[in-house]
């Protein structure tokens, strides 16, 4: 996986190309060299699509009950057939048309949650960083150490306990305890960018701090920002599905994959095909924007690669 | 040696209050927990009454203050579910999570160092690739659903081990492993790289010029300069290790923390709830500890500072 775009990356390569063609045929070229990074993108654009043309893609209404189709398994098991091609569960719902739909929540919540904890984590990241040092610097690493010390599915328990379930609930959840991925990575990058010689400059010549952080640092932070934000949207994916399995996520008649799974997991000695597929579904999309987080990483920081 | 301990214990206290304080802030907005802990029948004076004694008629920092007072002599309140002092009930809990934790971390180490040795050394041959494969996709699998996945497999279909429960080394070992993957599959990335990063040094070419057998190049001069980070990263899985407990033992049903704050969270028990954030917080703080001292002891070059 490291090795097999070792090629694309030499960075005279990429300057040559980028002279002659357009940035967008560009950044497919250095996709597509990478066979891991194509794969997911591929997925990542499916799982979008499906979310998008949900209504058009699902055979049914995923909400629909139907007595007399109750636990049908999927079409290629005895009494399976086509008309459900992923079977039903033990309302007699179509699993695929489900699959489908819930899609929707998981992006939804795992990407605005994203931008919420973006929002937080590169404002605090980049102004402790440049006043590094300082009495808020110093509070806010605490309030991180602090976050360290506790897992995230632990704390997000707790507010959903307190607050109760509903998804701008769970987003903002997501998101004031995400932030941290943010601030540790850029404050530490943002320490050693202002000692560089443009910020110096810019100081010099009395530019407001306000002014160079947000003209001269934050620009300089895009690449960092963009990986962190794929790698978080995989991981709050994650933290979704846990807590609608634990019950404690969103709610029913609002179809997630997590809940599905929690619903299935009653039948699994039986119909082992409610809480597969739904993992399915996790599995690949997450496993989609890991490998496509890591290509982003490799592309923008060639010489991280290999060190991981 | 002191003035670092000091230095550690100072860098502490501010974090457990911290966490003390979002932990109270957050039970103060949930409001009042009377209703929950007093019979539906009971008359306006008698609910008047029991707020009186619990202190929710003082303003916050008051409240907060008999909080923090009776949390700094172990005290975080009764579990109106159980009746019982909240610490107790997830001290009693706690050694089943701590079996489980380590039991899982055992394996993922066991896994991952050959694993990760292996994929190092033979980098871009077809075990790297299948083992650097295996490994993201141990990362992609939630461990819920790996958790519903190896139930179907082993205790469904082949009847090998029991479906959940506790009581005997059996009902141990699928939990172990479903927490054990997440870790294993981190720490074979990490092990890998940093061998990697090892096996490039020219004291590694000298060895191997001096025609020094392989297998000792690998085991005595590599592996043990890529522990470091190795250690610091395991310990960190603590964390990772805590949150899967939660999940992997409401799914197995073992009796641990993390079944307790399930349960605690959907009966709104708050002083249970309390009690196991900070019995966790402080287990990952404590271990974290640890592996920074076992760091600067493996690596003499680190000074204490």
């Amino acid at each position: 996986m490291v090795h097999s775009h070792t090629e694309a990356l030499k960075p005279e390569m990429s300057y040559e190309v980028a002279r002659t063609i357009h940035p967008i045929t560009r950044w497919m070229r250095l996709l597509l060299r990478s066979k891991t990074g194509t794969f997911g993108f591929v997925i990542l654009v499916l799982v979008a699509l499906t979310a998008l043309l949900s209504v058009l893609l699902a055979p049914y209404d995923p909400t629909l009950l139907n007595a007399r189709n109750r636990l049908v398994p999927p079409f290629w098991s005895d009494g399976g057939s086509m008309a459900h091609i992923l079977g039903t569960d033990h309302l007699g719902r179509d699993i695929l048309s489900r699959i489908i739909y819930g899609s929707q929540i998981t992006l939804l919540v795992s990407g605005a949650s994203v931008i919420i904890s973006a929002v937080i984590g590169i404002t605090l990241g980049v102004v402790c960083g440049y006043y590094g040092g300082g009495w808020f610097d110093a509070i806010v690493m605490r309030v991180v150490d602090a976050n360290m010390a506790i897992p995230n599915i632990l704390f997000m328990l707790v507010i959903v306990g307190v607050f109760g379930t509903s998804v701008p609930t769970l987003i903002v959840v997501l998101g004031i305890t995400g932030w941290i991925a943010y601030t540790r990575l850029i404050r530490a990058e943002v320490l050693s960018l202002k000692e560089r010689e443009f910020i110096r400059a810019a100081r010099s010549i009395g530019t407001r701090d306000r002014t160079i952080m947000r003209k001269h640092i934050l620009p300089n932070l895009i690449s960092t920002c963009i990986v962190v934000s794929t790698l978080s949207v995989g991981g709050n994916i994650v933290l979704e599905a846990s807590l609608s399995f634990l019950g404690l996520g969103i709610q029913p008649p609002i179809v997630t994959w997590g809940y599905m799974l929690n619903e299935g997991r009653d039948y699994i000695a039986t119909s082992w095909w409610i809480a597969t597929f739904p993992g399915v579904a996790i599995a690949v999309t997450v496993l989609g924007i890991l490998f496509f987080g890591d290509w982003l990483r490799d592309v923008f920081d060639p010489k991280a690669q290999g060190r991981r | 040696m002191k003035s670092y301990l000091l230095k550690y214990v100072l860098q502490v206290i501010p974090v457990l209050f911290i966490i003390s304080f979002l932990v109270f802030f957050l039970i103060f907005i949930a409001g009042d927990p009377v209703a929950l802990m007093i019979s539906d029948n009971a008359t306006p004076q008698q609910i008047e009454e029991l707020r009186e004694s619990l202190g929710l008629n003082e303003p916050f920092f008051v409240q907060y203050g008999l909080y923090m007072q009776g949390l700094l002599q172990g005290d975080f309140g009764t579990s109106f579910s159980y009746k019982q002092d909240a610490l107790q009930i997830v001290l009693e809990k706690l050694p089943n999570t701590l079996l489980l934790g380590s039991l899982a971390m055992l394996i993922a180490i066991i896994i991952a160092i050959p694993l990760g040795i292996l994929s190092a050394t033979r980098q871009n041959t077809a075990w790297d690739l299948l083992i650097s494969g295996a490994s993201v996709i141990g990362k992609a699998i939630p461990n819920f659903w790996l958790a519903i996945m190896l139930i179907l497999i082993f205790s469904v279909t082949f009847q090998l081990f029991p479906v959940s429960g506790s009581g005997t080394v059996m009902h141990l070992i699928l939990p172990a492993f479903t927490l054990a993957t997440g870790t294993a599959a981190e720490l074979t990335r990490l092990i890998r790289s940093s061998m990697l990063e090892v096996l490039g040094q020219d004291y590694i070419r000298t060895a191997k010029s001096k025609g020094m057998s392989r297998s000792l190049i690998t085991y005595r001069h590599a592996f043990r300069n890529c522990l470091a980070p190795v250690i610091t990263i395991t310990a960190m899985q603590a964390s990772v290790i805590v949150s899967g407990a939660i999940i992997t033992e409401t799914v197995f049903a073992w009796p641990g923390m993390g079944q307790l704050l399930v349960k605690a969270i959907s009966l709104r028990d708050m002083a249970v709830v309390q009690a196991v954030v900070f019995v966790s917080a402080f287990a990952i703080i404590l271990l974290n500890f640890i592996a920074d001292v076992a760091y600067r002891l493996i690596d003499p070059r680190i000074k204490y500072e």
